[in-house]
């Protein structure tokens, strides 16, 4: 039953070469292979966001991509979005700041879609904003402060 | 002196772990040897189980067993599970067992237990699971479970009530027989999720040489897992260890004891191994507890004068297949009545009803988002038919002085009374808030570009800070660090960073000198729930208390050591000091280590072990939370659709602890409630077959669809608590549908749309329309 492959792959900046079951999702290799627990899994069939990542730069989600789909690839997870210093992104101080996650379960997929949203867009209308996190599900905080904190870290990174 | 933090925007002392992906949640919880496990769940809505064949499953690679009732011993082949909360009006006190045996009640029960060395593999082998069904007649709906030859949602059952409940004071017979005004409505609320992102989740371990069993649970609840599950297995509570981790979002339903707890710890205990269960979403939509199904079946008396004299009718509510909170949920439907009115004469009976769908208990608000529906909706009602202001009826008939004795009783029996507020004022503030004066020219404006508006209005009030107890340990640590520890825990509100604040205030430190313990049953002897906006007022309080007698025996013990009189000292920047004597002064960690002893020498001054105390804050009633919103909506009438403008919240929690955290909530809250006015429904086919399994088909509200929120704050301190403070949980979500689908109704007024329901899909409020205009055509100037 166990079909299996060898994958490489880039996982924050650090070379992964393993053998994966091809039938493996990408967020469960991120998780339970690479123990990498930041990126969530809500819903498993990509609609809630919670597990998105960045793969080669762009968002996804990594409950319906398989992990042998990203052989070769960049994975970017919410553990590599603070500075090795251990400084938060502008993104995480502005969720911080306008208490924009509560129960934190979706907050590394909002970080995710909102790092790739700022990268594309680095000064994204209120509208915009909520438009990228149309894919995001989030219980606690009525999306509010997410618009602000992305908002607010815009113009901080615009600042730098 | 150190900065205040009661009251202050304090950033959460959670943020930087959770932020960097750090968090520890159920599913990032794992122990060596650990298996993992699938359920098998029912295919239908009522059936016989005639036999399970497991042959074919067992015969997987990877799996270590496939467990049923059968495989537990005869003490536990038909034991339900424990009856929390058992009440005199319970007639058919009826629970699931940690795995179905014979009979199954609805789609999704649990029936065997897969366990393998991947998920991947129980899942595998759950999909090879038999079960030899016998279908039975199901009723999925409550209304109809209660007719005469219904289907019996039991097999053998007499029928399908389970309780009657009254809500009952003054006379309201006499009230209507004299009214000058009777208007008669029938409201429908729909059942929704709770829906946190991270489902449950449980691993449980046995350790056969000491006996200890432990469980992780995403739960709201541990102190209850630990009750119930020690009660279930005939152990003594020191033999269990209830653990919730972070979690991820409770919203409710994660206050409820799970049969999937109980077959974790079993099996746990069975195999000797640790077993994990983390559940996906579609299971989420099956097994885990919903809420808001009822039939408001309603008359309202009033005078000319729009004030309303009596209320009465009949609720029919539907609670699912089983009991697993008992009447909790029911009685919240009728506690609330006459919300924040004045209203003398009350007579509201409910029905509580089994019906073969998933079992309820509280979602975000129990049953007080149904009672606001119900009674705003009829406040609007008298509004509309006595040709008065909206406002204007509100503030008729809102409380005006406190304390308020309604002349009903809480279901403990003690008598309802509202403590404090300012009714009228958030009526106010929510006015000029929304420029309630100005929206007829809104209005106006709008309709000469084609466009609808509507304003809706809500008031309401919530009961919080419900009883009997939570409780706290203040200590200092030897390092001048405190460590608090709580029975309460968390869900995302904060409590942490809250309780962090209470303490810090009585030594003078910041919020991340302070160490709190919550969610661990060994971190502290007992706890009861979070649930119901309860655990800032109890928690927070015994914090307050015991961190105060901590204070008071620092100081004792200062004086002692420094020689002087106590009320020459204070206690600031984690020391206590003599009043402006600069440099006299000593460290809280020296105090703490001079109580912790040394072997063989005396305490001083004759003071108790330990710089540490412990404080249980015990009510008997609640405290009132109040408030009124506003929405502003647009309609088209041709499509439907409904656009919401801005949102306005005016709310009265008393003091507030952290506005931030406040605001929060209240926002939060009121999503939750727009998603119950506008987009979640959770869809039976008559015979009791979910339809709406996946976030594609259920919908919760996205950022997209949401208005800018506005929240302005009164503060009516609680008399009954050392801190003056309410709870803020729920109070966003209440009043958020009525005040909604008001706006919709009022977007339409001039097409006599009348709307008695939610959700409202554009497709349903297309059908409300079309029999009145025809076509939905332009709004009329």
């Amino acid at each position: 039953m166990a079909d299996t492959r060898s994958i490489a792959l880039t996982v924050n900046g650090r070379r992964e070469t393993r053998t994966v079951e091809t039938r493996m999702q990408l967020a469960d290799f991120l998780r339970k292979t690479l123990g990498l627990t930041g990126t969530h899994v809500g819903c498993e069939h990509g609609a809630c966001g919670a597990c998105t990542v960045l793969l080669d730069g762009e968002a996804v989600r990594s409950c319906i991509l398989l992990a042998v789909q990203a052989d070769g690839a960049e994975v970017t997870t919410v553990e590599a979005l603070a500075a090795a210093d251990g400084a938060l992104h502008p993104l995480q101080a502005a969720f911080r700041r306008h208490h924009a996650l509560q129960c934190g379960f979706c907050t590394p997929g909002m970080l995710m879609t909102l790092a790739a949203l700022l990268r594309e867009t680095p000064q994204p209308t209120e509208a915009q904003v909520r438009d990228a996190l149309s894919g995001n599900l989030c219980r606690c905080t009525g999306y509010q402060p997410i618009v602000a904190a992305a908002l607010g870290a815009a113009q901080d990174l615009q600042g730098k | 002196m150190g900065v205040r933090q009661f009251g202050a925007q304090v950033q959460r002392t959670e943020d930087p772990r959770i932020l960097t992906g750090r968090g520890r949640y159920l599913d990032d919880i794992a122990l060596p040897g650990m298996f993992e496990a699938a359920f098998v769940r029912s295919t239908e809505a009522h059936a016989l189980i005639r036999g399970i064949d497991a042959e074919a499953a067992r015969a997987v690679p990877g799996v270590v067993a496939v467990l049923t009732m059968d495989d537990f011993g005869a003490a536990y082949r038909d034991k339900r599970l424990p009856l929390p909360s058992p009440h005199p009006a319970i007639r058919q006190p009826i629970t699931q067992q940690p795995l179905a045996r014979s009979e199954v009640c609805y789609v999704g029960e649990a029936i065997a237990l897969v366990l393998a060395e991947t998920r991947y593999l129980a899942e595998d082998a759950a999909a090879l699971v038999g079960v030899d069904y016998e279908p039975l007649p199901a009723v999925a709906d409550a209304v109809g479970a209660l007719a005469p030859d219904a289907p019996k949602v039991h097999h053998g059952a007499p029928d399908n009530l389970v309780a009657t409940l009254a809500a009952r004071f003054g006379d309201a017979a006499a009230a209507f027989a004299r009214a000058p005004h009777v208007l008669r409505e029938t409201y429908l609320q729909d059942r929704g999720g709770g829906h946190s992102l991270e489902c449950r989740g449980v691993i449980a371990q046995h350790d056969a040489a000491t006996g200890q069993l432990t469980l992780w649970s995403s739960t709201q609840s541990p102190y209850m897992v630990r009750r119930f599950l020690a009660q279930y297995l005939g152990r003594e509570e020191t033999s269990v260890r209830v653990i919730a981790p972070d979690v991820g979002g409770g919203f409710g339903p994660k206050a409820a004891v799970y049969a999937e707890e109980y077959a974790l710890a079993l099996a746990a205990i069975a195999l000797g191994r640790p077993v994990k269960w983390v559940e996906d979403r579609r299971e989420h939509f099956v097994a885990t507890n919903q809420q808001r199904r009822q039939r408001w079946d309603m008359e309202v008396a009033a005078d000319g004068g729009g004030r309303i004299l009596a209320l009465r009718g009949r609720v029919t509510h539907d609670h699912g297949a089983y009991a697993p909170y008992g009447l909790v949920l029911p009685f919240t439907s009728l506690a609330p009545l006459p919300g924040p009115y004045l209203i003398p004469n009350v007579d509201v009976t409910l029905d509580v009803a089994f019906t073969n769908a998933t079992p309820t208990s509280p979602v975000r608000g129990a049953g007080r988002p149904n009672v606001a529906f119900a009674l705003e909706r009829l406040v609007d009602l008298v509004a509309r038919e006595l040709k008065l202001d909206r406002a204007e009826v509100r503030r008729v008939n809102l409380v005006k002085t406190f304390p308020h004795a309604t002349g009903a009783k809480l279901p403990s029996g003690v008598a309802v009374e509202y403590d404090s507020g300012d009714y009228v004022g958030c009526l106010d503030l929510v006015l000029r808030a929304c420029d309630y004066a100005g929206f007829a020219a809104r209005r106006a404006a709008a309709l000469k570009q084609g466009r609808r508006l509507g304003l809706g209005l809500a008031s309401y009030n919530e009961d919080t800070g419900m009883g009997p107890f939570e409780g706290a340990l203040v200590r200092v640590l030897p390092t001048g660090k405190l460590q608090v520890a709580t029975g309460a825990c968390a869900q995302g509100q904060g409590l942490a960073t809250v309780l962090a604040q209470i303490c810090a205030d009585e030594f003078g430190v910041g919020v991340d000198d302070v160490i709190v313990e919550a969610g661990d049953t060994n971190a502290f002897p007992l706890g009861m729930s979070t649930v119901g906006s309860r655990v800032a007022v109890t928690a927070g309080s015994s914090v307050h208390l015991a961190a105060r007698a901590v204070r008071d025996k620092a100081i004792r013990l200062a004086a002692e050591l420094l020689e002087c009189a106590e009320q020459d000292l204070e206690v600031d920047a984690g020391a206590v000091r003599v009043k402006g004597v600069p440099g006299k002064q000593v460290g809280l960690g020296q105090l703490a280590q001079r109580l912790a002893g040394s072997l063989g020498m005396p305490l001083p001054a004759g003071l108790a072990p330990g710089l540490e105390a412990v404080a249980y804050h015990s009510v008997s009633r609640p405290v009132y939370a109040s408030g009124s919103n506003a929405a502003e909506v647009e309609v088209d009438a041709a499509t439907g659709e409904v656009k919401l403008i801005r949102y306005w919240v005016a709310h009265d929690c008393g003091r507030l602890i952290n506005p931030l955290l406040v605001e929060g909530q209240i926002v939060g809250g009121v999503a939750h409630g727009i998603g119950n006015a506008l987009y979640e429904t959770m869809v039976y086919d008559g015979a009791g077959q979910p339809l709406s399994t996946t976030l594609g088909e259920y919908l919760l509200p996205t950022a997209p669809e949401l208005p800018p929120i506005e929240v302005a704050h009164l503060e009516s301190p609680a008399p009954s608590n050392p801190l003056g403070i309410k709870g803020a949980g729920e109070g966003g979500t209440i009043p958020a549908a009525p005040t909604v689908i008001a706006a919709i109704e009022d977007a339409l007024a001039d097409l006599g749309v009348r709307i008695r329901e939610y959700p409202l899909s554009p497709q349903r409020l297309i059908e409300l329309i079309e029999p009145i205009d025809g076509a939905g055509a332009a709004p009329a100037d």
